[in-house]
């Protein structure tokens, strides 16, 4: 890697911690950015010559609270701190006493600026936003085009996504544990929500979307190592570097949606997967499950089976019924429901489903299963009408192609429980 | 006398990389590696996975504690090692700086081994 090419990754590395610790002392997000901003300009002029700190995000802590408290005495008129060339001189000293002042505050300053941009009252897009640009560093333009709009406007709702949480008053005293809990809880369900905006259902969207998964997964990884006890923290890196690693196999060669069935297994990223079995291995330890977790578990059934025919869906159906359990709602209903179908046929799955109707109305995939079913009972008229209908609420046409390939896969696949064939 | 290569590097560095970044920086390594191996000089050789994927077991105590994560929270973290004959120290030295050029940043540590076993496993 050049030299600069090095500085930059260390700068983005350190820049959550560097910014978490700036703001607890200056209490002010614009000070804090202001105050890191200034520290990389003078780390981009000083490391290539003094060579990189050991610990960069302490040198960058150190130097943006002298520069900013240095802007504030030179108004005062009073006498300059040492400057940084003096400071990296005494680097090693230097970067103790930092130590000394942050190591205990760390994990609380990361924590606390991630939560910050989790606060209630902003929408998720605008939550999702603010940790891109002031956690990960991305640029407006960058996150413009991850979230496929305007520059201008998605400079107008960070801009008051901003107003918003600085009004809001987030304690900087050290979180009790119940607290610091509900933290990372909000914080983990962002950083998923982050994902899931990379998630896409086309190639070409996908590509522009890339940036939010691969953030995602670096704040997992940072949530991990602050947390390396917490067993949802491990499933929810898990879950999304299991999903993560089918992304080279999605897409056919014409940019369409590829099904999971259907997906050329030897292009799934073996490293990401090896890494999310590792960590589910570990969650399971605890014995404390969580939705996180249990959804990992399902992706690492799909991620071992070799080819579609080995996935154990009976194990797949305990689990869903676990996370009905857990995290109770239709939708997770839905999806048991295609593991009953294949474990104990499209009757049982048919009937799994019928009384979601109320509820899932509205969901294209709902009428699509339901439909699929159906077809497989050898109920053609109302099968064709729940096609109908699925197809008229998808979202996208992405959306709508996938699901009539879906209903085409479902269709000729046998019901190895049972039930009448086509 | 063999060698313990030992890559130390911020992970989260290594994990930014991009996948051309990663990708070209293997196909250097591997240039460095195929010369050793045709040399007959190449022994086993490790990536490990990040250390938020490790499990530690402290065994000054019984029965032993399962902790999670890395035996210890450094700056730099190990990420891997090369096992290598090496006639004396300079070539050890001159070995990994050929690596290092392959793969800048971080630090390699080297180290002698003192005894190494082949072990059982398939290729």
């Amino acid at each position: 890697m050049t030299e600069l090419a090095w500085i930059d990754a260390a700068l983005t590395s350190a820049r959550p911690q560097a910014i978490g610790a700036l703001l607890r002392y200056f209490r002010d997000l614009d000070i804090a950015e202001e105050a890191y901003q200034d520290a990389c300009l003078r780390a981009l002029k000083n490391w290539p010559q003094q060579g990189p700190p050991r610990d960069p995000a302490a040198w960058l802590i150190m130097v943006g609270r002298n520069v900013a408290l240095d802007g504030v005495r030179r108004r005062a008129r009073q006498v300059a701190l040492p400057d940084e060339e003096t400071l990296s001189d005494t680097e090693d000293a230097e970067a103790a006493a930092a130590e000394r002042l942050d190591d205990s505050h760390y994990r609380d300053d990361i924590l606390r600026l991630l939560f910050i941009c989790c606060h209630p009252d902003l929408p998720a897009v605008q939550q999702i936003a603010l940790a891109l640009r002031i956690v990960c560093g991305l640029s407006v333009v960058q996150i413009a085009r991850a979230f496929l709009v305007g520059e201008a406007a998605m400079e107008q709702r960070i801009t008051r996504a901003k107003a918003r949480v600085a009004k809001a008053a987030v304690p900087f005293e050290a979180p009790g544990a119940p607290e610091r809990a509900e933290r990372l809880a909000a914080v983990a369900a962002m950083v998923y929500l982050l994902f899931n905006e990379g998630y896409s259902a086309s190639q070409r969207e996908a590509e522009a979307r890339a940036p939010l998964a691969i953030e995602a997964i670096r704040l997992v990884r940072l949530l991990l190592r602050l947390f390396p006890a917490e067993p949802e923290i491990m499933g929810l890196a898990a879950l999304m570097l299991l999903q993560e690693a089918r992304t080279p196999a999605r897409f056919d060669p014409e940019g369409g949606i590829v099904l999971l069935e259907d997906q050329d297994r030897s292009r799934w990223d073996r490293s990401a997967i090896n890494e999310g079995l590792a960590l589910i291995d570990k969650a399971m330890r605890h014995k404390r499950p969580g939705p996180y977790q249990v959804q990992a578990a399902i992706a690492a059934l799909h991620a071992r089976a070799a080819t579609p025919g080995d996935t154990d869906w009976g194990q797949i159906d305990l689990l869903y019924a676990n996370l009905e359990r857990l995290q109770p709602s239709p939708v997770v209903t839905l999806n048991r429901a295609v593991a009953v179908s294949k474990v104990r046929g499209p009757d049982q799955a048919l009937a799994m489903v019928e009384p979601l109707a109320g509820r899932l109305a509205g969901y294209f995939y709902f009428h699509g299963l339901k439909g699929a079913l159906l077809d497989r009972l050898g109920r053609a008229e109302e099968a064709r009408e729940c096609f109908a209908r699925a197809i008229a609420l998808a979202n996208t046409p992405a959306e709508a192609a996938h699901i009539r390939q879906h209903l085409d896969r479902l269709s000729c696949s046998p019901a190895p429980g049972g039930g009448k064939e086509k | 006398m063999l060698y313990a290569i030992l890559c130390y590097h911020h992970e989260d560095v290594v994990q930014s990389w991009s996948k051309e970044k990663h990708d070209r920086t293997m196909a250097n390594l591997t240039r460095v590696t195929d010369k050793l191996t045709k040399q007959g000089r190449l022994g086993p050789v490790a990536r490990l996975l990040p250390t938020t994927a490790a499990t530690t077991l402290r065994k000054d105590q019984d029965p032993p504690l399962v902790v999670d994560g890395p035996f210890a929270e450094t700056k730099e973290q190990l990420l891997g090692f090369f096992i290598v004959d090496c006639a004396s120290l300079d070539e050890a030295i001159e070995t990994s700086r050929e690596l290092a050029r392959a793969n800048m940043g971080g630090s390699y540590e080297i180290r002698p081994v003192a005894q190494l076993d082949a072990g059982g496993l398939p290729a």
